[in-house]
């Protein structure tokens, strides 16, 4: 076998809590299947046979319960259930599973949607045998208005400043700008190996990486890292230019690192030689091949540990970790597959304008003389006459009472809007009640358990 | 006469069979098949048997024989449809009597057909197969000299579109994608595949490849994109590859480890040629590890198989590499002087390795590194000599006329030596021989013997690889003029990987074995089968 699949369900989406707060990330509703449901499609589109999937219990509950992941997934879920108020990043709960890694793996998060062609990052991993292949996506700009925004400058996000080589697949550099107090600084030893360095901020991290079963093995050494995002990835894209994996071990190289039995690089290095190093090594050099030119070096200047980035420019990635993504996301999701618009099982009259960009879901009524554009409807909803969506999204079990007219709002489940009620931009949480002939624009209406939540 | 005769055949052939009882029937069925044996020796135009024949039968047809003595094949042909039996009987009956008329030549082709006939006879007796053996026989030598045609291997018959068919049989049910060729092909070179680097077979695999090895699937992407080049690095690898397989086999139930292991390997091997079509090098080196694979007797225990096979190739890498290059580099020192101006071209390990070891032994010499496009290998080699300290110029294989009255020797290495002592190497090698070759410099050729094969060609066109044409594609100061050269209808790009070089321009070819002339190398081959 040749890699283990590993799906991060265990999120908490800290950042959309307006949404998740009644329903866990991962089962929230996309184009009318769980958010989770699209990476486990990639995985089985790829060619997975099984998945190991760590999530919470609420989640496993909802997951056996849910149609969709139980009929069109046909992959074999392990699924490992880790406490949720537990502070376990990504990276402890590998070391969690790590007895049941017995191969190099590919961790993927559960909110990524895209549509990358995942053979470019498995290669780059495979043929120049890295530790660590990562996908990246160019940002998209979010064009729709997010409901309960005030004002329209978004808070600045922390920016990334991800560093490549020349030929754009290396990966050099990697740093959140929470981290860089004074300024960005590089290290010489890079520069003098690759003297060109771009440095790109505007991309977007998919959260997939291949790494090879050693850093598995390594984590369960080292406790102290806790995310594979923020603290295993940058250290190792430092690790790569580190003075004590490159040059010739002589012996007192080795008497050294056995004083320092506590380094982690010590560990990491053991770690990636592989059995059979002197016949690789004895290949490499007989090959007329070399990564790079213009200095004296050998491949990959002697460094065994490397890391890569494939970055897409065209195509569809998303993380949907925000609520302007949530958004995007599901204006965006249905096109990914040919699905038709009005569910079979729905019941639609012959006098409703249902746009060819909405999606509506299972078992939906939809009354007369409604008019449903560039929105979602989830399952079990029941849409009244003469009621207008646009720009919106409907997730399960709403019931829209008559003359509605809502426009550019995110109604979640249960939810029920009384008759007359006009909604702008608005947010509305679950099971929460509209009264009829309300008028609200730009507002976030959620229970007062969640206000309590803060 | 007919009556005595059978019984003198019997004497005569118990004496000759050395005391053999026959019965009746044996002796009835003994003269049926002579008789067909006498139909198919006729077919197969040998001139003693049917001479004898003729002399046999001057009872019969004395005054014709006497008459017609010398062209035996019309009178036998004519002689043998009509009276079958009355030759038959006729040739045990009158050798008896007509000795004394016969002279000692004449009785020795008498003896030796008779002899003949016996032997098949005996063959017949032996096995119920006589009947056919006999015209088996009788057929084989007519299609010996017949040309026999043997068939072409499928990875130069591309345009041909019934073996592209039986191809993709194969490959499907090997479970194996097959990789589509790319872009418009040389109408001269439309016989090979063409394949793009962008499109890589892993496009088409699953990701936990299940189907092939995941040291094979990652050997074919790093075949195909170059990053293991050479023919020795690709055999190294290869082999490093088989033992990771060999590692992580496990036989079935039922199955013997020396067949199943062996079949095991075919998929990858084909996986493998449609990443890269597979070097001489790396095809001997499959050879001799399907034979280690097939000796293993069969109660040998898994646990040991495995770890005597993988004894094995480590064994063969270290004889047929390591120790070849050291032996070659003892040899090839000897023919470099001091003052020496040496010139080699592109990037062979082996050249780079010798060089360096002179340069060890205290050698003065200096290096001339000739290069070409579009794979521009002699900066790799320029960078691991400069790296030792030798002095090197580097030219590209244009200047190579310019260069060339400075230089004393030429170095080259080979991708496989071809058993008409041609040699194969990179695109480029032949026309540095032919120049060297009109300036009179000596031209020697580095090869270890696990590249020698016994194919036969003279000419670079029929068994070539055709490399991804948009290489040649450069960007200078922001430009990229062929960028749509598959637009242009009537332009064709063109990159070979292999040209052959004739016998007549390499003075000396040096082997692990010694230092042999080019056309010694199907001795060689010949000597390396009787031992093996």
């Amino acid at each position: 076998m040749e890699f283990q699949a590993v799906l991060m369900a265990a999120g908490g989406g800290s950042r959309m809590t307006d949404l998740t707060y009644n329903t866990p990330k991962a089962m929230l509703p996309v184009g009318n299947k769980p958010l989770m449901w699209y990476p486990l499609n990639l995985l089985e589109r790829v060619g997975f046979e099984e998945v190991i999937v760590i999530t919470t219990k609420e989640v496993q509950k909802m997951m056996s319960a849910d149609p969709k992941i139980k009929q069109d997934v046909k992959m074999k879920l392990e699924v490992v259930c880790i406490q949720e108020d537990g502070d376990m990043g990504t990276a402890d709960a590998l070391r969690h599973i790590q007895p049941k890694i017995k191969t190099d793996i590919l961790v993927v998060s559960c909110d990524l949607i895209t549509d990358a062609a995942l053979h470019e990052v498995v290669d780059l991993f495979r043929a120049h045998n890295a530790t660590l292949a990562m996908l990246m996506s160019k940002a998209h700009e979010f064009t729709e208005t997010v409901p309960g925004q005030k004002g329209k400058k978004k808070t600045a996000e922390q920016r990334d400043f991800v560093g490549v080589d020349e030929s754009g697949k290396r990966l050099l550099f990697m740093a959140n700008e929470a981290d860089l107090e004074e300024g960005l600084s590089i290290r010489k030893s890079i520069l003098r190996k690759h003297p060109r360095v771009h440095i790109k901020t505007g991309l977007v991290d998919a959260h997939l990486y291949c790494l090879k079963k050693s850093v598995v093995d390594f984590l369960t050494d080292n406790k102290s890292i806790s995310s594979i995002r923020g603290e295993l990835v940058p250290y190792l894209v430092r690790k790569q230019f580190s003075k004590t994996i490159n040059g010739q071990k002589t012996k007192d190289d080795v008497e050294d690192q056995n004083q320092k039995k506590s380094d982690s690089s010590t560990n990491l290095e053991l770690h990636i030689s592989s059995r059979d190093e002197p016949l690789l090594q004895l290949a490499q050099e007989r090959s007329c091949w070399n990564d790079h030119r213009g200095d004296m070096s050998e491949a990959y200047h002697g460094g065994k540990l490397r890391c890569y980035v494939h970055i897409m420019d065209q195509g569809l990635c998303y993380r949907v970790n925000t609520l302007a993504a949530y958004i995007e996301a599901n204006r965006l999701a249905p096109k990914l597959f040919e699905e038709p618009v009005v569910h079979p099982s729905a019941v639609t009259s012959e006098r409703c304008q249902i746009g060819s960009d909405s999606i509506i879901g299972a078992s939906c009524q939809v009354a007369e003389k409604t008019s449903i554009k560039r929105s979602t409807i989830g399952n079990s909803t029941t849409v009244k006459e003469k009621v207008k969506v646009t720009n919106s999204i409907i997730m399960h079990g709403v019931t829209i009472e008559e003359g509605c007219n809502i426009q550019g709002s995110v109604i979640c489940s249960n939810a029920i809007i009384g008759r007359g009620a006009d909604l702008k931009y608005c947010l509305v949480g679950n099971g929460q009640r509209i009264e009829p002939e309300a008028e609200k624009t730009n507002e976030v209406i959620v229970g007062t358990d969640q206000l309590m939540e803060i | 006469m007919l009556a005595d005769g059978p019984e003198k055949t019997g004497d005569i052939e118990r004496i000759k069979n050395e005391g053999k009882e026959l019965t009746k029937e044996e002796k009835q069925r003994l003269r049926k098949e002579k008789k067909q044996q006498k139909k198919n020796k006729e077919k197969k135009d040998e001139k003693a048997p049917l001479e004898s024949e003729k002399e046999k039968k001057p009872a019969s047809s004395s005054p014709a024989s006497q008459a017609t003595a010398q062209p035996p094949t019309q009178k036998a042909s004519s002689g043998v449809p009509a009276p079958a039996p009355v030759p038959v009987a006729a040739s045990e009956a009158p050798s008896p009597v007509d000795k004394p008329a016969k002279s000692k030549a004449e009785l020795k082709a008498e003896r030796r057909a008779r002899q003949e006939a016996e032997r098949a006879s005996k063959q017949s007796k032996k096995g119920e197969v006589g009947q056919q053996a006999a015209p088996s026989k009788a057929k084989a030598p007519p299609s010996e000299l017949q040309p026999v045609v043997k068939r072409l291997p499928e990875h130069i018959q591309v345009d041909n579109p019934e073996v592209l068919k039986k191809l993709a049989k194969k490959l499907e049910r090997q479970q194996i994608p097959l990789r589509s060729d790319y872009g418009y092909k040389v109408s001269l070179f439309s016989h090979l595949h063409q394949y793009s680097r962008k499109a890589p077979l892993t496009q088409q695999l699953s990701i936990p490849s299940s189907v092939i090895h995941p040291a094979i699937v990652q050997l074919g992407l790093q075949y195909s994109q170059g990053i293991v080049a050479g023919s020795n690095a690709r055999s190294v690898a290869l082999l490093h590859a088989f033992k990771q397989i060999i590692r992580d086999y496990t036989t079935p139930p039922n199955e013997e480890l020396s067949r199943d292991l062996v079949n095991k390997l075919k998929p990858y091997i084909s996986f493998l040629n449609q990443c890269r079509p597979l070097s001489a090098s790396m095809g001997n080196a499959i050879k001799y590890i399907k034979k280690e694979i097939s000796n293993i007797p069969s109660q040998c225990k898994e646990e040991e198989a495995k770890s005597k096979l993988q004894d094995c190739i480590d064994c063969y890498i270290n004889e047929k590499i390591i120790l070849a290059a050291k032996a070659i580099a003892k040899y090839a020192i000897e023919k470099i002087s001091d003052g020496d101006v040496i010139l080699v071209y592109g990037c062979s390990s082996l050249v780079n390795h010798i060089l360096c070891e002179a340069f060890e032994k205290n050698r003065k010499f200096r290096v001339i590194v000739v290069d070409s496009r579009p794979r521009l290998e002699g900066r790799e080699a320029l960078r691991r000599l400069v790296q030792r300290g030798i002095s090197c110029t580097y030219v590209l294989i244009s200047a190579v006329s310019y260069i060339l009255p400075e230089v004393s020797k030429v170095f080259l290495g080979a991708h496989a030596l071809l058993a008409n002592g041609y040699v194969m190497s990179r695109v480029g090698t032949s026309q540095i021989a032919l120049v060297a070759k009109a300036f009179n410099v000596p031209v020697l050729v580095c090869c270890e013997t696990y590249k020698f094969c016994e194919r036969v060609q003279t000419d670079s066109f029929v068994s070539n690889e055709l490399d991804d044409p948009d290489d040649l594609i450069v960007t200078r100061k922001g430009k990229t003029h062929l960028e749509h050269w598959q637009d242009v209808s009537s332009l064709g790009l063109l990159n070979l990987v292999y040209d052959v070089t004739p016998p007549d321009f390499v003075d000396l070819v040096i082997t692990d074995l010694g230092m042999i002339p080019c056309t010694s190398v199907p001795v060689v081959l010949r000597v390396k089968n009787v031992d093996q």
